[in-house]
């Protein structure tokens, strides 16, 4: 075998199967720590004995039981467990695999405690990529700005937490799912977003790496809990985004808006995709939450294949939909962008001004008012609002835009 | 495993009767259901006093140990098999005291 193939087998593995290695020995041995551990031993091992003895026929298995060996190597090492459990342990020692069904549970359970609320967001996020992503820690730290001590603390204290707090290993009950998910697929997009905003020259690949990281891990979930609308309507929102990825930006990192982007570069088969689910979601009949609508937003979006076909009436009907689940003055101030379109920037102008308020200090308040002053000629306004939205601290290909359009309206003599 | 859960408390405010009936309904439940381990209210940060014998001869001073807006006015220790269990009855325990708590395990 090729050293290439090798190595190819090595990662097709790791993401297929690091999930389940560490679900796996958490239930078994009731402990992340020794999980996490084990099976960063069992994927060195990989490393080091596949290229000489070529890959098993069944990798995760191979994975599983010398993760599984490491664990108890461990446990008898330390010799800090009474001798009860250390043969309760060695019992286990040559189990036959657990059925794939079971181990499909498993996962679920490693992604709802490393989600749980009792956590803060930046330790659900690290332990989730760690965990269940099976990112490294260095990795993790390059992606979020962090440094790599901080970020090894974040994850120790968050596995401490669980210990000592007693966070369950469990999918949780019917009555507490619907909230939970949410709290998952609320990391999941935070996550996205943070690749998905990490463009422009200079940035580390790894971070635009998380992108494709939470698709990865969403898709995961939508595997195990296909009947879920809100996964589902996560997961197609994610791709219609992602699709676009490719024209959002140009070769020397320069944003480009939505209705100005190359629609040709879109990718058509992630917008297929994405469109498919927003069907189905569509047929089940059932309520539309808040990822399903915005899926639905980006569908129409992406169905235009000309910006001055897309259906505008039908986007501000979805925003209407969403402002009634999320009143948020964010979502308001979406509504107003599709509102602009369908009845022109004057009638759009007013509902955003009405939310001057509330977003004095969010960015896209300022960048909005600013593209719809510039619309209605209204010049010196404009680059007055250009400039609120520049002083607004955020990402540095924004605010090259931002300066850009300011830049280019004449100034007032 | 048990738990403490603490109720917070930002004014000198005593228990309403409401409040007082209320919690009464929660604790029998928890006994009720085999939660129960212990619970009692406390006196306001002015009734404590600090008490320091770690050197040759004891010193007591007035206290409290840490001047704070938000104190403890009592709390609940519970037996529940996981933070769960832990977080669902603290938040019954917290409608019906009507306060913020804190859950906190034991080691």
């Amino acid at each position: 075998m090729k050293a290439g193939d090798v190595a190819d087998a090595i990662t097709r593995a790791h993401q297929g199967e690091w999930a389940r290695v560490v679900a796996s020995l958490t239930r078994r041995f009731g402990d992340l720590d020794i999980a996490e551990e084990a099976a960063a031993e069992a994927f060195a091992a990989a490393v080091e004995r596949w290229p000489a003895d070529g890959v098993p026929p069944s990798p995760g298995a191979w994975l599983t039981t010398t993760a599984n060996r490491k664990a108890i190597d461990r446990i008898r090492r330390e010799g800090k467990r009474d001798g009860k459990q250390r043969e309760a342990l060695m019992l286990y020692d040559d189990d036959p695999p657990e059925p794939r069904g079971a181990i499909e549970d498993e996962r679920l359970r490693l992604i709802f405690t490393c989600c749980h609320p009792a956590l803060s967001m930046e330790a659900r996020v690290a332990l989730t990529l760690r965990m269940v992503g099976g990112l490294t820690v260095p990795e993790i730290a390059r992606a979020f700005l962090v440094g790599e001590d901080a970020l090894a603390r974040r994850i120790t204290r968050a596995k401490a937490k669980i210990k000592t707090a007693g966070i369950p290993y469990r999918v949780p009950s019917a009555g507490d799912l619907r909230p939970r998910v949410a709290g998952v697929l609320e990391v999941l997009f935070l996550v996205f977003n943070e690749g998905y905003l990490a463009t422009g020259p200079g940035t580390d690949p790894v971070r635009r790496d998380l992108a494709a990281e939470a698709i990865r891990l969403t898709r995961l979930i939508r595997g195990l809990m296909p009947d879920d609308g809100e996964v589902a309507g996560l997961l197609a929102l994610m791709l219609l985004i992602e699709a676009r990825q490719a024209a959002r930006v140009t070769a020397g990192g320069d944003l480009v808006p939505l209705g100005e982007q190359d629609r040709g570069a879109w990718d058509t088969a992630l917008i297929a995709e994405g469109h498919r689910l927003v069907r189905e979601r569509l047929t089940s009949g059932v309520g539309p939450g808040r990822y399903q609508l915005l899926a639905a937003i980006n569908a129409v979006h992406t169905s235009a294949a000309d910006v001055r076909d897309t259906d505008w009436s039908q986007i501000v009907a979805l925003y209407d939909q969403l402002v009634r689940l999320d009143p948020s003055p964010v979502v308001a101030l979406n509504r107003a962008v599709a509102v602009a379109e369908l009845d022109g920037p004057e009638v759009g102008l007013a509902v955003v001004d009405r939310l001057g308020d509330a977003l004095a200090g969010y960015r896209e308040y300022h960048a909005t008012r600013a593209d719809l002053l510039r619309r209605l000629g209204r010049i010196g306004e404009a680059r007055a609002a250009y400039g609120r939205a520049i002083e607004v601290p955020g990402n540095a290909a924004e605010t090259a835009y931002l300066t850009q359009r300011r830049d280019q309206l004449a100034s007032p003599t | 495993m048990q738990y403490l859960v603490s109720v917070i408390n930002n004014s000198t405010d005593l228990a309403t009767d409401a409040e007082q009936a209320a919690i009464d309904v929660f604790n029998d439940r928890l006994i009720a259901d085999g939660y129960w381990v212990f619970a009692g209210g406390l006196g306001g940060p002015d009734s404590s006093t600090v008490l320091d014998n770690r050197g040759e001869t004891p010193v007591v001073t007035d206290g409290p140990f840490v001047e704070t807006k938000e104190y403890i006015v009592g709390f609940w220790i519970l037996e529940a098999p996981d933070l769960d269990v832990a977080l669902k009855l603290a938040a019954e325990g917290s409608k019906a005291c009507n306060r913020k708590v804190e859950v906190r395990p034991f080691l």
